[in-house]
């Protein structure tokens, strides 16, 4: 069965694992009642990116140039997470709280 | 090989699922390994290695010692919420099987191209030669990053005791 | 040019070793200063800092020249402009301290991520230095640690992660089907590939990346939350320069050296198309919640998604005037833009009220900041001879021209509207009565008024000089297409 065929095709499970890292990061950011599941869904996309370039390179045979996108990326990465980590801990001494309901007093 | 991409998603799934916060961060380290051995088969050692050591590991730790910073409910409270989180989550995997399904519709639409034939590969370039010399204006963009790294740690960590 | 990059660094290393703090807290308002100052000479002296063997060797070292046009000149213009405005606002606000020494760091540091968004010339360097503005910004918004900022800073980190998500995937997709990163080989890799979904499917993800990012209308959730927040000088920089440097410049770098380099008559137009409907829509829709605020900051927040919406009207009308007028708007709208948000932090120091049914008749006590105010609300209005007026002509004209009537017509609509978001502003805050509790208020400090008498007088001189301004400056800038 072609459709099948498309699927065991090496390319075709890449773009579907990448899809399906993307669809569970946005259920975890838009469901999540709690600040620091909100990160770790965006940690989750990075995640889909970093397989993105890495199917990427594989399939061009151009391994070099995506390593050191994926490095770069990483290191990117890491520093908006800590920054982000910043924000919600502080975020948290000010309201008491994690929860996003709390986030939600500026209107509109 | 697909076994490992099961292994990934299975892991996300399980990040996503699970009720406990610490549960999902060790979650989030679980699939960062799945991703890197996947990166290693891909031929791509030197991105595996960083991401296994900079995502497994220091996010991670970041992420550790961000939730042990904060504590949201009382373990009673948390029960509670945690047995309502699962009726709003379990519809994941059924998203997931619809997903699959559409993109199995229009996959064929799609036609992802090969660009290069498969298997044949010669490192067009090491690199250590990509990033030192190609792409030096992104190292220099990571330097300011990690700058502004530090200052974010600083303004917005510094200055508890003071409060 | 690459001095521009290196340059910042080198200040904020310079600046962060450990010498007697009070000196270097002193010294950096005005080291920054000097910066910005550097910055709008390297604009109208490119060849005085092409100083031989540093040039050479630094574009060696690099291993590429730069984008450099008219397009980049224009934006490090404004970049510099509004930065020197924002940081005399927080000197105003913050006094001397440690506090000030470390918002001239992170300004430092945004400043250096916008330039290196205008000077990358490939698409993974614009990711990288995209993640560094909004890096800055986000900091720069908790940056008083109130919960007020940490719920914009969060707001707009979590919908900017998810714009960068997108960006990246379109660029991850570039990667896979073509040659490389660079501007050009991206073109070519969509020529090549003009009938294939998935490329397609990838700039729809970079152009909806960049849309977020810009705060067009529907995704401009994170801006009025954003601007409200922020303590005044952030909020000064990030309404002036950093939502347009990041969004919409990119966009137009991106439509105009990417998707529109090959000849690909049917299908260009429907980027042109989505970009028109997004610009009508923000434009549109930002007036008219304008129009029921009744806080300071959120009704310039509404009044900024609406003109950014004017830019990509100017954008989607897909010929050189378009172009033109929509680099002249944007140019504007950093002026005019900055210039309301200082007034505003001088307000709400002087008074300690955001919301403007409290207030009234401050142009008595505060006539310099009631002025400017209506310089610049005139020009957001497109009154002649304000500069304002022009770029919105220009833009009517290149719609009128190519065709879309009906916007053209929104588009006018949406400036009778502003003048009457604007008209309500003006009657509540500085006109009317002074009521009593304000009768001890001072005209703002010396910081805030020199950057709002500056930045009114631009306005003015750029409507003013504006015949002389289209030949020299703007034809060139459209003419980079």
């Amino acid at each position: 069965m072609t459709v099948i065929g498309e699927i065991t095709h090496p390319e075709g499970v890449f773009a579907l694992c990448i899809v399906l890292l993307w669809v569970s990061a946005l259920y975890c950011i838009m469901l999540s009642r709690n600040l620091i599941r909100i990160l770790i869904g965006v940690e989750l996309i990075s995640k889909a990116l970093t397989l993105l370039l890495a199917a990427g390179g594989y399939l061009t045979a151009q391994t070099g140039f995506s390593q050191a996108l994926i490095v770069t990326l990483i290191v990117v990465e890491v520093v908006l997470i800590a920054v982000a980590a910043g924000i919600v801990v502080g975020a948290y001494h000010r309201t008491g709280s994690l929860d996003v309901c709390e986030l939600e007093k500026l209107k509109g | 090989m697909l076994i490992l991409f099961l292994l990934l998603l299975g892991c996300a799934l399980f990040t996503v699922l699970t009720p406990t916060l610490i549960m999902s961060a060790l979650g989030l380290a679980a699939t960062s390994v799945a991703l890197s051995l996947i990166i290693f088969e891909l031929k791509q050692p030197l991105a595996a290695v960083f991401e296994l050591s900079v995502c497994a590991g220091l996010i991670t730790a970041v992420f550790v010692s961000a939730i042990s910073l904060t504590r949201r409910y009382s373990p009673a409270e948390e029960r509670c919420v945690a047995a309502g989180r699962l009726s709003r989550f379990i519809w994941l995997p059924l998203l997931f099987l619809a997903a699959g399904g559409v993109y199995v519709y229009l996959g064929s639409e799609i036609g992802i191209p090969v660009a290069r034939p498969l298997g044949d590969h010669m490192e067009s370039m090491g690199v250590r030669e990509v990033l030192w010399q190609a792409r030096r204006l992104d190292l220099l963009g990571q330097l300011f990053l990690v700058l502004t790294g530090v200052f974010g740690v600083v303004v917005l960590f510094k200055g508890w005791h003071k409060r | 040019m690459y001095l521009l990059l290196i340059v910042p660094l080198l200040s904020v290393s310079a600046l962060n070793l450990p010498f007697k703090k009070e000196i270097a807290d002193r010294i950096a308002l005005w080291w920054v200063m000097a910066l910005c100052c550097l910055q709008v000479l390297f604009v109208f002296f490119p060849k005085a800092c092409e100083v031989a063997s540093w040039h050479s060797a630094l574009i060696s070292f690099f291993g590429s020249a730069p984008t450099l046009d008219s397009l980049a000149r224009v934006m490090f213009l404004a970049i510099a402009l509004v930065a020197a405005a924002a940081l005399m606002t927080a000197r105003y606000l913050l006094g001397v301290g440690e506090r000030l020494f470390v918002f001239c760091c992170l300004t430092v540091l945004a400043m250096a991520g916008m330039n290196g968004v205008v000077l990358a010339s490939d698409l993974f360097t614009l990711y990288v230095f995209l993640e560094l503005t909004a890096a800055a910004s986000f900091i720069l918004i908790a940056f008083e640690r109130e919960r007020d900022g940490f719920e914009g800073a969060f707001k707009y980190l979590m919908l900017s992660a998810l714009a960068t998500g997108m960006l990246l995937t379109g660029i991850g997709i570039f990667a896979l089907t073509g040659e490389g990163l660079s501007y050009s080989q991206a073109g070519i890799t969509l020529a090549v590939n003009r009938e294939s979904a998935l490329v397609w499917s990838g700039v729809a993800l970079i152009v909806a990346g960049l849309c977020i990012k810009g705060g067009l209308v529907p995704f401009h959730g994170w801006v009025p939350d954003a601007y409200s927040s922020a303590p005044g000088g952030a909020a000064v920089l990030l309404a002036g320069i950093v939502t347009k440097a990041a969004g919409v410049y990119t966009l137009i770098r991106l439509v105009s050296s990417v998707i529109k380099v090959p000849d690909i008559p049917e299908q260009e137009l429907g980027v042109d198309a989505a970009v028109l409907t997004f610009g009508t829509v923000s434009l549109l829709a930002g007036a008219l919640l304008a129009l029921v605020q009744s806080d300071l900051r959120r009704m310039l927040a509404y009044s900024s998604i609406s003109q950014v919406g004017y830019i990509a009207l100017g954008l989607g009308a897909g010929s050189f005037l378009g172009l033109a007028g929509a680099v002249f708007h944007l140019f504007n709208h950093a002026v005019f833009k900055s210039l309301l948000f200082v007034n505003a932090a001088a307000v709400e120091k002087e008074t300690g009220l955001r919301d403007m049914n409290q207030m009234g008749g401050l142009s008595h006590q505060m006539p310099v900041t009631g002025l400017t105010s209506i310089i610049a609300m005139l020009s957001t209005a497109g009154i002649p001879p304000l500069s304002g007026f022009w770029s919105k002509l220009m833009i009517v004209v290149a719609l009128w021209q190519a065709g879309y009537e009906w916007v053209a017509a929104a588009a006018v609509l949406g400036s009778l509207i502003t003048l009457a978001y604007f008209l309500s502003l003006q009657r509540r805050v500085f006109y009317g009565e002074l009521l009593e509790r304000f009768a001890g208020v001072r005209e703002a400090g010396v910081w805030v008024v020199v950057p709002a008498v500056a930045l009114a007088v631009l306005t003015l001189l750029l409507g003013a000089i504006f015949p002389w301004l289209f030949n020299t400056f703007l034809v060139p800038v459209a003419g980079f297409l």
